[in-house]
């Protein structure tokens, strides 16, 4: 054809038109909606976790006063799985705490130079622990929000982008299938308080890979750190009906009132093949199977092993039994 | 079907005459994903009827500008930007919804339809009428994603519109649900029985041996 539509000049006009006129209209669709789909997200979490808790029902939660409401009683914090302890995200922030690491930081240096070749040694690591710490801290801030002050916004931490860079997380020595291959250094808990402003119930993320999808749930648990409150999954790309069925409110009914310990408190919550028994033997750690998908069941089993051992919460949870909150 | 070009029959005639997923057997990859539930395949046909019918619009807007060399890709881009619209408005005011339907927003600009009519239809045809065809077409793919999903979920979750009709037997009642039904094979059969009422009924449509 040598029509003048077909001329070069005009294909590259037209294609360059095209292009700027559809990118602006997407781009500015998409950065006017930013905010309605953020709060969304926001309160489908915060659905997910109060529904996990039980501390509301499916149908209050479709009201979002009841969530904010709820929500206002949950504390979100991080904590360090390494040593088991909440992170204070606040205090850590602030000049005094720098201030306190940087002395620190500087004693240990003078100490270096001064030492003896034994003692060398040891400071050094004292140092290089000292040092990675106050990185891990400063990388952290990268993955959540501030509010207007400046306070770094806990319950923002997105840990499962955390648990793709290097510095702030481990690889996962589990050679399962189902398990996931890094997990970050941090985790983000939610406590849940009771009118007398105690912690009432601990809630736990927990991520592994299912038979698509990686799967990405919470455990509820009561302050004895082992009866179960709750489990359910707030994201999952499972087959509708088959390991879709974690879904479902009689399957995640049975969690509550199970154990998530056995009596050495090693994790022994797990999900088998079939129906469980309710007479028969260590019921309380068992959960009925999800009928037509083992591989999803699997993922669910495998999830709650690594997350409740001392490779994940485990820590955590003994800190808590001994100590309790600080 | 007095005129070819009749506002009536641009606009119904793909429905049941000329129905794109029956007749073309066009589009059926997502007729088979997102017809487990109902509320799921209604927000589907909106979004496809909005995008085949800007789309549409769009093309034949522009489509004595458009280089014969580079159509596809123009119309391409025209159906991924509607598309990745659609996709922003259900993320932000029906997150529910876009959270089942997920990837499959997404995947209507692979959509065979939407591209089919853009390029049979829409490239020579007014804008009025490319918008009608567009709106036509969308009509008759959710007829039947709407039939299907109706199938589907009634006997494979016993319930319509998320409302219980028949008590499950894992709820303690007396239907067993089929659990075939939420399986995309099932989409298959049923797309597969709907043709065969259809051609039955209309035996222009039966392709000759």
């Amino acid at each position: 054809m040598s029509s003048p539509s077909s001329s070069t000049l005009k294909t590259l006009v037209v294609a360059t038109l095209l292009c700027i006129v559809c990118a602006t209209l997407v781009s500015s669709i998409s950065v006017s909606l930013k905010e309605a789909q953020l709060i969304n997200k926001k309160l489908d979490k915060q659905r997910n976790i109060l529904l996990c808790a039980g501390e509301l029902t499916a149908e209050e939660v479709k009201d979002k006063e009841n969530v904010k409401k709820a929500f206002a009683k949950i504390q979100p914090q991080i904590v360090d799985l390494q040593y088991g302890y909440v992170v204070d995200m606040a205090n850590l922030q602030s000049d005094t705490t720098q201030q306190v690491l940087k002395d620190n930081l500087q004693n240990l240096e003078t100490q270096l130079k001064a030492a003896d070749e034994d003692t060398k040694k040891k400071l050094q690591q004292d140092i290089d622990a000292l040092n990675t710490y106050i990185d891990q801290m400063k990388g952290i801030k990268a993955y959540m929000k501030v509010d207007e002050e400046g306070n770094l916004l806990s319950g923002t931490y997105n840990q499962v982008k955390a648990s793709k860079d290097k510095a702030l997380s481990i690889d996962v020595q589990d050679n399962k299938g189902s398990s996931i291959k890094t997990r970050a250094k941090f985790a983000l808990v939610y406590l849940v308080e009771n009118d007398d402003k105690k912690v009432s119930k601990i809630i736990l993320p927990v991520r592994s890979y299912g038979l698509w999808s990686t799967m990405l749930g919470f455990l509820a648990l009561d302050v004895d750190t082992t009866t179960i409150k709750g489990f359910a999954y707030y994201e999952h790309g499972e087959t509708p009906g088959l390991g879709g069925e974690v879904d479902n409110k009689n399957w995640k009914g049975q969690w509550p009132g199970k154990k998530a310990f056995d009596s050495e408190w090693n994790p022994a919550i797990h999900v088998i093949k079939g129906k469980v028994d309710p007479k028969g033997k260590d019921a309380e750690y068992k959960i009925d199977g999800l009928s037509g998908a083992t591989i999803t069941s699997d993922g669910v089993s495998t999830s709650l092993e690594y997350w409740l051992s001392q490779s994940g919460f485990g820590l955590f949870l003994e800190n808590i039994r001994e100590k309790g909150f600080q | 079907m007095s005129n070819e070009n009749s506002v009536k029959n641009v606009l119904f005639g793909p429905v049941f005459d000329r129905n794109p997923i029956a007749l073309q057997i066009l589009g059926i990859c997502s007729a088979l994903a997102v017809t487990t539930k109902l509320q799921t395949s209604f927000t589907m046909c909106g979004a496809v009827i909005f995008v085949l019918a800007f789309s549409n619009a769009s093309v034949s807007l522009i489509r004595h500008h458009i280089p014969s060399s580079i159509r596809i890709i123009v119309q391409m881009t025209i159906i991924a930007s509607l598309v990745i619209i659609a996709d922003q408005f259900l993320k932000a005011y029906m997150y529910d919804v876009s959270k089942e339907l997920s990837v499959f927003v997404g995947l209507i600009i692979t959509n065979c339809i939407v591209m089919g009519r853009a390029e049979a239809y829409a490239m020579k045809n007014n804008v009025t009428m490319s918008f009608i065809d567009g709106i036509g077409n969308g009509l008759g793919y959710s007829l039947i994603l709407i039939i299907v999903a109706a199938f589907r979920e009634f006997f494979g979750s016993g319930s319509l519109m998320g409302h219980s009709m028949m008590t499950l037997s894992t709820d303690g009642g007396w239907y067993v649900a089929n659990g075939l039904m939420l399986l995309p094979p099932s989409a298959f059969f049923l797309i597969g029985l709907f043709i065969w009422a259809l051609r039955s009924w209309k035996t222009d449509q039966v392709e000759a041996e």
